[in-house]
């Protein structure tokens, strides 16, 4: 193994050197570490970068913890932005364990609310139709909107190599705009960006509808769509560790050419795969607009479909972690909404990501300062 | 709906993507892919506008516009290239940091009242020529004919002299070009930042020659993905760039365009009695960007052409490559 050394000056000599060497295998409690770490860097770097535009970061990152969990009433909103976020970082987990770059988990997310708002405003299920008809009919067509959207981009890829970066990415714009279409020109209430607002059995039940029965739910907005999202994750990750399929798709991501000769068919895989992650993102947008919209508009992400990209990242792409992950960016999310210059939470997004990928060099490497006259000459 | 006005305007606001491709070839010839562009471009566009309202100079602004979009440019390739981090994400997480950045140094901005904008000229005598006079020598910001300069400057760089020799070299086969005794992260860290300066200048030139202003994220909307669309279009041609390039400004005039006059070749214009038609017309470049894509991956195919060999590897001295 290449034993390298850097930051040695010519003539005047430091006392201390780093010393990196290849790691073979890196400790288990290593990865969690580094990757908190990261984020803690991250969090500095923000904070730097806010001092610097003239902002108060310490009572920024104040503000998002009261506003994200400090009590629990704005705990549960807090788990009303993690509902979508959980359900797209799965997306982009399920994809980018085959290595399949999916990056329009948003454009899927138009997609499924579109198709949960065609079974409601075309109407397909009539009004008067009871809940239990309505919602799974709004799942269901949601979930085959994302995964047909999911589908064009992984047959281009599989048929085609086609780059499904930027086809998956393309494919947002255009959702976004098929749907403004419908929200302006075929369903507009009054002229108004919205369409009318969903019947009473079209919205997914709320905690705060069982106040009546337990006092402690009143006003909390968490919404049957968490359950969803944690029914998914569990689903995603039985799937991925536990079925055969799951080992194939692994596989494939760690190495296309073994699972070519085994016998695995990358061709199917890339759409089935491509498919599920769109499911899952048009699950995502179904559930925002049945349990917390209850109407189709323009406005109804604040770039839940991107944030999925580093939640899932951040995971390691694990669909359990991916859950708690959430959770935390949905905090972000909430709580940032308030916060001056607005380009706040993406920037530490952005750099959460950066140093997170620039971490895992900790985990392939050793890096240690030595004394340079301790050493064997 | 005149067609020399579309051909001129596409000129025009294809020379922004032709900035950003050309940027982007460079970069991926080197064997870095970053898809990082349309963070880059927004930060230059912020940063363009930015100095030129305080400076009251476009070139100063231009400049900076570059730096910092190639300083933005580097940091990828401090974590691809030394860190060895996937290409993908890390271009990804380029797009959030320069939205961010120039989200929060941008606010304010867009309330800045008008600036004195980059020179428009005509070239004497090639504005006479019939018909490609008025379409690529009349009344075009300075900006456009650098990219005429571009094209064929970049073109013979890459094939005709001994630097770009090495810069294929270290693209398609970094292993042998170390064995040369080229310094493959010293060339790799170069040209990753040449093609964020060109990134940068991009943003620039639409902040301060093509539509000038600083409207957040609908600066660029979503052109440095396009960008990187017609990367591979082109194959990794400046000329085919140009081409792509152009092509697609037009485009997106002839979008503006058809929604004008009532009757089209003698028909009702249903573009003109349903405004909303319009959010169907906005989808056409994001749908031409996936068409000229599986048009470029056909012919790769076809022809057994295409990307550096060496792309989106990272390359670890001492061990063996592909």
């Amino acid at each position: 193994m290449a034993t390298t050394a850097t930051a040695v000056p010519r003539r005047w000599r430091l006392p201390y050197r780093l010393q990196v060497d290849r790691r073979l295998e890196a400790p288990r409690w290593l990865s969690p570490l580094v990757s908190l770490g990261a984020i803690l860097v991250a969090l500095l770097l923000g904070a730097v970068i806010l001092e610097i535009v003239g902002g108060d970061a310490v009572a920024a990152y104040a503000h998002i913890g009261r506003a994200a969990f400090g009590n629990l009433g704005v705990f549960s909103d807090t788990l009303v932005k993690a509902t979508p976020l959980i359900l797209v970082g799965l997306a982009c987990a399920v994809a980018f364990q085959m290595k399949l770059w999916n990056i329009g988990a948003e454009g899927q997310f138009f997609m499924g609310a579109l198709g949960a708002s065609v079974v409601v405003l075309a109407p397909i299920v009539p009004i008067e139709a009871p809940r239990w008809v309505t919602i799974p009919a709004m799942l269901v067509a949601g979930m085959a909107f994302g995964a047909l959207w999911g589908a064009i981009p992984g047959l281009l890829k599989a048929t085609l190599r086609v780059n499904e970066v930027i086809t998956t990415l393309m494919l947002n714009y255009v959702a976004i705009s098929l749907v403004n279409f419908f929200v302006f020109a075929v369903w507009s209430e009054g002229g108004f960006q919205m369409s009318p607002t969903f019947q009473r059995a079209a919205w997914l039940p709320r905690l705060a509808d069982y106040a009546s029965q337990v006092p402690l739910f009143r006003g909390l907005t968490t919404h049957l769509g968490l359950a969803f999202a944690l029914v998914a994750a569990g689903v995603v990750w039985y799937i991925l560790y536990r079925s055969l399929w799951g080992f194939e798709i692994r596989l494939v991501g760690d190495n296309p050419r073994a699972a070519h000769y085994a016998g695995v068919n990358i061709v199917r895989n890339t759409v089935l795969v491509m498919m599920l992650s769109g499911a899952l993102a048009g699950l995502a947008g179904m559930s925002e607009i049945s349990g917390v919209v209850h109407r189709l508009q323009t406005s109804i992400s604040p770039g839940y479909g991107f944030t999925g990209i580093i939640i899932a990242w951040l995971a390691k792409l694990n669909p359990l972690v991916v859950a708690p992950v959430s959770v935390l960016f949905g905090g972000l999310i909430l709580a940032g909404r308030e916060i001056q210059p607005a380009g706040v939470p993406r920037l530490i997004q952005g750099i959460i990501l950066f140093t997170l990928i620039a971490s895992e060099v900790l985990l392939r490497y050793r890096v240690r300062l030595v004394r340079v006259d301790a050493e064997p000459a | 709906m005149d067609p020399i006005i579309i051909l001129q305007a596409g000129v025009a606001s294809g020379t922004v993507l032709l900035f950003a491709t050309i940027g982007e070839i460079i970069t991926e010839r080197s064997g870095v892919m970053n898809l990082g562009l349309e963070g880059m471009m927004l930060i230059g566009a912020m940063s363009a506008f930015g100095v030129t309202v305080t400076t009251g100079n476009g070139f100063l602004g231009l400049l900076v516009a570059m730096l910092v979009a190639g300083l933005l440019a580097l940091l990828h390739g401090v974590v691809t290239i030394h860190f060895q981090a996937d290409q993908v994400v890390s271009g990804l997480a380029l797009t959030f940091l320069g939205t961010g950045l120039s989200l929060v140094f941008g606010e304010g901005l867009n309330k800045a009242g008008a600036i004195s904008l980059l020179p428009v000229q005509s070239v004497p005598v090639l504005s006479a020529i019939p018909i490609l006079g008025p379409i690529f020598f009349t009344n075009h910001s300075i900006m456009v004919y650098v990219g005429y300069l571009l094209v064929p400057a970049v073109w013979a760089y890459i094939h005709f002299t001994r630097p770009g020799l090495h810069l294929r070299a270290v693209g398609e086969n970094p292993t042998a070009a170390d064995a040369m005794g080229l310094n493959v992260y010293r060339l790799r860290y170069l040209y990753v930042f040449v093609g964020g300066t060109l990134a940068g200048l991009a943003g620039g030139t639409i902040s301060l020659a093509i539509s000038p202003g600083w409207f957040s994220e609908l600066t660029t909307s979503g052109q440095g993905w396009i960008a990187i669309g017609l990367v591979i279009f082109a194959q990794w041609d400046p000329w085919r760039a140009a081409f792509g390039a152009y092509t697609f400004g037009a485009l997106r005039r002839m979008i503006l365009d058809i929604q004008g006059p009532q009757a089209l070749l003698g028909l009702r214009n249903p573009f003109f009695f349903n405004p909303y038609l319009g959010f169907f017309l906005q989808m056409l470049p994001y749908l031409f960007t996936i068409v000229v894509l599986i048009i470029g991956s056909r012919e790769a195919l076809r022809k057994r052409l295409g990307a550096p060999a060496a792309l989106g590897l990272p390359y670890i001295r001492g061990e063996r490559g592909a």
